[in-house]
């Protein structure tokens, strides 16, 4: 009875009748084809925003978004959200700042001076922690997401303003005679002429990508995401994937927290305020669904680049940073507006075809060309 | 279409409302087949029919919800059309969904003037709809305070604070659908009580149940309806159960039957006295100490009505949602506490009702959703298989025989039987011992039904699955099943072999309900 409504839904069209094509491929394509506006515009507005130098200055800053947006995009993926990223980042260079300048032990009066891996160990570490609490909130104690990871927005920038009494960490230089040297080298320095940076976002990126398309924790993550009861029903462990998703984004924020310290060479404990924001964005950008279960790692990747690569470019041509503001707000929104487009079109579609029948899916997996409505034709009479 | 009758004995029992030749197509699905209905002033016509015979979607094209694809609805003479049930409710027809609609935080007095509030010069006129809620609670013979939250109220007084509603904007016309049930045997006599006060006040009403005895005795008329046609007219008292019975199932289409020719192994599921208890009615037992025993390549039915407690009863088996006492044996070993991972590592699977609700994630592909729960099978290392996936996914498709453009395709481009197949395989991808199977016939057509029954009974003789399936179709339990078991208000009521028929069968998932 109900099910013939219900089954009314199941049923996808074209997204957008016989020209879906173009219509498609830009509005799939989107991250990419604003991301190739973006740099042709400021290419035509400044002589020097077209550069080498100039595109690895701007993906070193993007390096940091990138890697909050990828832990982000995780999270997202499972239909949370963690608003904690940016104190994490925070609470992360602060940590590490705090490790370099030397733990003195007052009982055996000895100062110790830990090596930067074990720094970069130790504050991944308290990212992971960070992430832990979330995920154990969200995911056994049913606490909402979005208050979870406000809350722990508030938490990890107290603890990080207590920690130096809101002072900055100057000098994370280490010394030779200390064995802490080479902090420097994770975000200021450059290797194949890459800044350090850029190239842990691609590592960082790589693993994303095999994690989510290649391991078992992937697919899990995609069907909790999609619908968390089925994949339940199916033997998923979607708590364990609730609280490992906000634990890998808690990780993603300390490492960005380190490359900034590292770049800037100083860690105060206000660094990467609304930086959650940011994240955010990118993964929407990207075509990520805030609702869960849609996404990738390339959206989320162009996503980040057009949010670093357009607020760069008005830094560049020299437009106040208050309208920068203004530009980055109305990029999101656009892109927002686009997802509700793709999305919303699916559901309008599925609305007005009927549940027994098929026909080409747009977003299915499978490119296919208008000529293959033969096919679908064919489906069509399926029952 | 059988005899119309065009009784019109004065008033009451005049035509009030009346549907001529309505058809709704979904697509390819014809929901409804040039149904012809009529609703008789002061009088209760009662809607039988099994699942997914029509009966929900014709009232719904009554009260607004959807349109007609043809046909026209007439009201006292006057052909009419409503673009909306806020339309309809104009015209004074108003219906009451098996799910109420009632803001549970607000007050009976909010709930009734919900969207119409009575604005007097100093906004809302508090005091107004207060009186007027208190009239017609009293004259409903139910005199709650206006002011109780009606998250305070039991079920069956919820209802009629529903009932309230409809008459506060003079509905003329009253459809129920499934009223009773989730409600006790007394608040069934409240409401019985309640619809023969409504009537004698030129109410008319239109009532779906699948309590056939217990419609029977508050319905003037009967209609009943089966695969969208109206099969059969006639006026109370000139039918019965075996009549409702017999025009609501129609000839058998051949489900199969239960497969024979091998000897079954030993009890490989015993489940013991497994009691769930209520969470909205404290005290109240959803399933209630039910004892069962599967043994290998056996089939059972588990039949009951909505709210018999199958679901409940499945869901705890396999590990979603907790027991309050007893135990589930799997092989002689005590599972009740395992996840439901471990279940299904160890053998036991449940296919769920609600296919979009709980067994698909419809982000994913066709062959990620059969994948889905035998990841592990393909999985070297920490990094998936492509190529052993593929086989897996194959494989599923084959075995299940499952229509698709291919593996990568979208979920929502299958047909509704086709998308069970893709949950039955699923599962069955995990290479299950006993498979549990929620009313596995839920929306989906007869042919598609015949081919999953198929699948069960081949899994059964072949590879010695222990089967459980539920069904509120009396007619599959009398398909594959060795033994049809019934269950009502949590408890199992009867216990037939494969001989029973279907008086008998839905005579013991009723009974209890019939004061």
């Amino acid at each position: 009875m109900s099910d013939v409504s219900q089954d009314n839904g199941n049923g996808r069209g074209k997204l957008f009748g016989g020209d879906f094509d173009i219509k498609r491929i830009l509005l799939e394509g989107r991250a990419f084809f604003a991301l190739i506006a973006i740099i042709v515009i400021f290419s035509l507005l400044s002589p020097v925003y077209f550069s080498t130098s100039n595109f690895l200055t701007m993906s070193s800053h993007v390096a940091i978004f990138g890697l909050l947006s990828l832990g982000m995009l995780l999270v997202i993926l499972t239909g949370g959200i963690d608003l904690s990223v940016g104190s994490t980042l925070g609470l992360a260079g602060v940590f590490a700042g705090f490790l370099m300048q030397g733990v003195s032990f007052e009982i055996l009066g000895v100062v110790f001076y830990p090596p930067v891996w074990v720094v970069v160990i130790l504050t991944c570490g308290l990212g992971a922690l960070v992430g832990a609490i979330n995920g154990v909130l969200i995911a056994y104690f049913k606490v909402p997401a979005f208050v979870a990871t406000l809350g722990l927005l508030y938490v990890a920038r107290g603890v990080a303003l207590l920690m130096t009494d809101g002072l900055t960490y100057n000098n994370l230089g280490g010394g030779p005679e200390l064995g802490n040297t080479g902090f420097d080298w994770l975000g200021f320095n450059r290797l194949f002429g890459i800044p350090v940076g850029v190239l842990i976002l691609a590592a960082v990126a790589i693993a994303c990508i095999l994690l989510l398309a290649r391991t078992p924790f992937g697919r899990w993550v995609y069907s909790t995401g999609g619908n968390a009861r089925a994949a339940e029903l199916s033997g998923v462990p979607v708590k364990r994937v609730q609280v490992l998703v906000y634990v890998l984004s808690g990780i993603c924020a300390a490492i960005a927290g380190l490359v900034l310290s590292s770049q800037l060479t100083s860690a105060g404990p206000t660094a990467g305020t609304t930086y959650e924001l940011t994240a955010i964005a990118g993964v929407v950008i990207g075509g990520a669904a805030l609702t869960g279960g849609r996404g990738n790692v390339r959206g989320t990747l162009l996503g980040a680049f057009v949010i670093g690569f357009l607020s760069d470019g008005l830094v560049i041509i020299g437009v106040s940073s208050y309208w920068q503001t203004v530009f980055t707000g109305a990029v999101i929104i656009l892109a927002v507006l686009l997802n509700s487009i793709q999305y919303s079109g699916r559901k309008k579609q599925k609305a007005s075809s009927d549940g027994e029948t098929t026909s080409p899916q747009p977003d299915s997996a499978t490119e296919r060309s208008p000529a293959s409505g033969s096919t679908a034709g064919k489906a069509g009479t399926q029952s | 279409m059988n005899e119309h009758a065009t009784s019109q004995e004065g008033a009451l029992g005049k035509v009030i409302l009346s549907a001529r030749n309505i058809a709704k197509s979904f697509g390819n699905v014809h929901a409804l087949k040039a149904v012809n209905f009529d609703v008789h002033y002061g009088q209760v016509t009662t809607l039988f029919g099994e699942n997914g015979a029509g009966k929900s979607t014709l009232m719904k094209i009554l009260s607004g919800v959807m349109q007609p694809s043809s046909g026209e609805i007439v009201l006292e003479g006057e052909p009419v059309r409503f673009s909306s049930t806020t339309e309809a409710q104009r015209q004074g027809i108003s219906i009451i969904h098996q799910e109420l609609s009632l803001a549970p935080n607000l007050s009976v007095r909010d709930n009734v003037f919900m969207g119409r509030e009575i604005v007097g010069k100093g906004g809302v006129d508090y005091a107004e709809e207060a009186r007027q809620t208190r009239q017609l609670m009293e004259e409903l013979d139910e005199p709650i305070d206006p002011l109780t939250p009606v998250e305070d109220l039991r079920l069956g007084q919820q209802q009629i604070v529903e009932i309230a509603r409809a008459l506060s904007v003079n509905s003329r016309i009253l459809i129920m659908d499934e009223p009773t049930s989730a409600l006790s045997a007394s608040e069934v006599e409240v409401l019985f009580r309640v619809i023969r006060d409504l009537k004698s006040r030129g109410v008319s009403l239109v009532y779906i149940s699948h309590h056939l005895e217990e419609a029977l005795t508050i319905t003037d008329h009967a209609v009943v309806l089966r695969d969208g046609r109206m099969t059969a007219y006639a006026a109370r008292q000139e039918i019965d159960l075996e009549w409702i019975v017999r025009n609501m199932v129609g000839e058998n289409f051949d489900l199969g039957s239960p497969p024979t020719g091998y000897a079954m192994g030993d009890a490989v599921l015993s489940i013991e006295g497994v009691t769930v208890a209520d969470a909205s009615v404290p005290g109240r037992a959803v399933v209630d100490n039910v004892s069962l025993s599967v043994r290998s390549g056996e089939i059972v039915c588990i039949y009951g009505l909505m709210g018999a407690g199958r679901t409940e009863l499945l869901e705890s088996v396999a590990g979603r949602g907790d027991m309050d006492a007893g135990r589930v044996l799997l092989h002689g070993e005590d599972i009740s506490r395992l996840s439901i991972a471990e279940r299904i590592e160890k053998g036991l699977v449940l296919v769920p009702e609600d296919r979009q609700r709980d067994g698909l994630v419809q982000t994913m592909s066709v062959g990620e959703n059969l994948s889905l729960a035998s990841i592990g099978a393909f999985t070297k290392g920490l990094l998936t298989s492509r190529e052993r996936e593929h086989g897996v996914v194959r494989e599923s498709i084959s075995n299940v025989h499952i229509k698709t453009d291919g593996a990568a395709a979208s979920i929502g481009s299958l047909s509704g039987g086709n998308q069970q197949k893709v949950v039955i395989g699923k599962m069955m991808a995990t290479h299950p011992r006993v498979v549990l199977l929620d009313e596995p016939s839920r929306g989906i057509d007869i042919g598609a039904k015949a081919e999953v029954f198929r699948l069960l009974s081949e899994g059964a003789a072949q590879q010695g699955l222990a089967v459980v399936f539920s069904t509120s179709e009396v007619g599959e339990c009398l398909s594959i099943a060795h033994r049809v078991v019934v269950m009502s208000r949590g408890r199992i009521a009867a216990e037939f072999g494969a001989d029973a028929n279907k008086e008998e069968i839905m005579a013991a998932s009723g009974e209890a309900v019939v004061a």
